[in-house]
C-alpha cells in the first residue's frame, strides 16, 4: 500500500480540519458587516477562531466530526481495489498526527474505537466516473448540528409551499443549537434516506452557489430571507444572520411521498477536496 | 455590561448580572458532558476528587494531545448543552454550580435552578475551540478518562480572560432564549 497516499489523506483531513473554504469566510465576512451588538461579537469570535486555527494549524474546532469522504472514482484508476484501505489508513494515522478527537463509539457498548474507524466509518460515498484520475472531497461532519437533521414525509397535497413552511419553521426551531450562522442542505423526493442523502450532497456546494433550475434557485433565496428575518441569529443569541446559504437537491418521488431531508452544516462547513492521478502523484486543493 | 470575573464567582456578583452582559473569566473549570454527568450525580461529593464548588462547569469535550507526561489543550469548544438539561437542575443543588459555560442554551428547569441557587448560564461560541485552546493555561487533572474517552471524560483547566462569554440566562429568571 502508497505510503505517499496514505499522508496524502492525512493531509486531506489536515486541510479540511483547521482552514475553512474561502466561500464560507467571505459569506462571514459579510454577515460581519450587517450585523452589530451580541451578534457582532460572535461572528468576530468566529473569524479570530478561524485565522488562529490556520496559522496554529490546530483544528477549529474540538468536534472533529465523522469523517466523511464522497469519492469520484475513475473505473480505470489502477488502485481502485486499495482505495478504501488507503483511507482509513489515513483516518487513523490523522487521528494521533493532526490529532483529530477519537469520534467513534459502539452504540451498544459506548466503547471509543479511539481511532475515528469503526463499523461502516469513516462513512465513504463512491461514485463511478470515467477515465482513471480521483477526486476525493473530505467532508468531516460535526454532531451539534448533525444533531438537527430532520426528516419530513410530507402529505404530496400540500405542495411547494408546504415543503417552504416545513424548511422554514424546522431551521428557526432549531435555534442555537447547530453553531449558526449554518449553512442548509435540503434533499427533497426520492425517498427516506435519498432526501437525506442529497441534503448532505448539497452542503458541498459552495456558500453563495445556487441550483441550476431558476425556479428552485429562488426558493433557496426566499428560504434564506424567510429563515433569517426569524432572527435566532448568530449561535441563536439574535441577529440578522442565522443561515448563510440555504441549497436544494432534487428527486423524483413516488406519488404518494414528499419526503423532505434537512441537513444542517455548522459555520465550520468544512470541506476539502484532493485529486489522485493514476501514477499515485497527488494534490489537496 | 462587560466583566472580568475570577472563579469562584460570590452570590453578590451572580446576582449583578443580567441576560446581555459580556463575561471574560480567570480561575478553574472543569469540564462535563452527559456522560460524567451521570457518573458525578452517581458519586458522593466527598469521593469526587476536584471541587466542583470552585469551578466553573463547562460543556465541552475537548481535543487534547498527551506530550511526553503532560496533557496538551489543542482545541476546546463548547458542546450543546441542552443535552445535559435533563441532569443539571439536580447537577447545581449537589455540586453548587453557579456559573456555567456552552452554547445553544437550556431549558426551563436549569433556569428556574439558576433562580433558586443563585447561577448563570453563559454562552461561548460554539465551534471556536481553537480560540478557547489559547485562553487555557494549564491542565490540572483528568478523571476517569479510562472508562469514558477523551471527550466524555472531566478536564480540569485553569484558564485565564476566558471568554467572551454572554450572560443568556441570569439569576434572576431571564434567558435570552426564550
Amino acid at each position: 500500500m502508497s505510503d505517499s497516499l496514505v499522508d496524502g489523506i492525512v493531509e486531506l483531513i489536515k486541510k479540511a480540519e483547521t482552514e475553512l473554504p474561502k466561500d464560507v469566510i467571505q459569506a462571514l465576512r459579510k454577515a460581519k458587516k450587517i450585523e452589530d451588538g451580541i451578534a457582532l461579537t460572535q461572528i468576530d469570535t468566529i473569524l479570530q477562531n478561524i485565522d488562529l486555527a490556520k496559522k496554529k494549524k490546530r483544528p477549529m474546532c474540538q468536534d472533529t466530526g465523522i469523517q466523511t469522504f464522497f469519492v469520484n472514482i475513475g473505473i480505470n484508476y489502477p488502485k481502485i481495489k486499495e482505495l478504501k484501505e488507503i483511507i482509513i489508513k489515513g483516518v487513523k494515522k490523522a487521528t494521533g498526527e493532526i490529532p483529530i478527537r477519537p469520534n467513534t463509539v459502539d452504540p451498544f457498548t459506548g466503547k471509543n474505537h479511539q481511532d475515528n474507524t469503526g463499523d461502516h466509518i469513516p462513512y465513504i460515498t463512491w461514485n463511478f466516473i470515467d477515465g482513471s484520475d480521483v477526486f476525493i472531497t473530505a467532508f468531516p461532519k460535526g454532531g451539534g448540528s448533525e444533531n438537527m437533521s430532520k426528516l419530513g414525509m410530507l402529505k404530496p397535497g400540500v405542495g411547494i409551499e408546504g415543503f417552504k413552511d416545513f424548511v422554514v419553521d424546522e431551521v428557526i426551531k432549531t435555534g442555537g443549537q447547530p453553531c449558526p450562522p449554518t449553512v442548509v442542505g435540503v434533499g427533497i423526493g426520492g425517498g427516506a434516506d435519498l432526501s437525506l442523502k442529497l441534503g448532505k450532497i448539497a452542503l458541498l456546494r459552495p456558500v453563495g452557489s445556487r441550483n441550476k433550475d431558476k425556479n428552485i434557485a429562488e426558493i433557496e433565496l426566499e428560504l434564506i430571507s424567510r429563515i433569517n428575518k426569524g432572527g435566532k441569529g448568530p449561535m441563536g443569541l439574535g441577529g440578522k444572520t442565522t443561515v448563510l446559504d440555504v441549497h436544494i437537491e432534487k428527486a423524483h418521488r413516488h406519488p404518494a411521498s414528499l419526503p423532505v431531508g434537512i441537513v444542517i452544516q455548522c459555520w465550520a462547513n468544512r470541506r476539502a477536496k484532493m485529486v489522485i492521478h493514476c501514477d499515485g502523484s497527488w494534490e489537496v486543493e | 455590561m462587560e466583566y472580568n470575573l475570577q472563579i469562584p464567582v460570590s452570590k453578590e456578583e451572580i446576582k449583578k448580572l443580567h441576560v446581555g452582559d459580556i463575561l471574560y473569566i480567570s480561575g478553574t473549570v472543569f469540564t462535563a458532558r452527559d456522560e460524567a454527568h451521570k457518573i458525578m450525580l452517581e458519586t458522593d461529593v466527598k469521593n469526587i476528587p476536584f471541587k466542583p464548588k470552585d469551578m466553573a462547569l463547562f460543556h465541552c469535550g475537548p481535543l487534547m494531545k498527551k506530550e511526553g507526561e503532560k496533557w496538551q489543550v489543542v482545541s476546546a469548544g463548547p458542546t450543546t448543552s441542552s443535552r445535559m438539561e435533563i441532569f443539571e437542575d439536580e447537577f447545581i443543588s449537589k455540586f453548587g454550580t453557579n456559573l456555567i459555560i456552552g452554547k445553544g442554551g437550556m431549558g426551563k428547569k436549569t433556569l428556574e435552578s439558576l433562580k433558586k441557587y443563585h447561577g448563570v448560564y453563559t454562552s461561548y461560541t460554539g465551534g471556536a475551540g481553537a480560540l478557547a485552546a489559547e485562553r487555557i493555561y494549564e491542565v490540572e487533572s483528568v478523571h476517569w478518562l479510562e472508562e469514558l474517552g477523551m471527550p466524555e471524560a472531566v478536564w480540569v483547566f485553569k484558564v485565564k480572560n476566558f471568554g467572551p462569554l454572554v450572560v443568556s440566562m441570569d439569576s434572576h429568571g431571564k434567558s435570552i432564549y426564550s
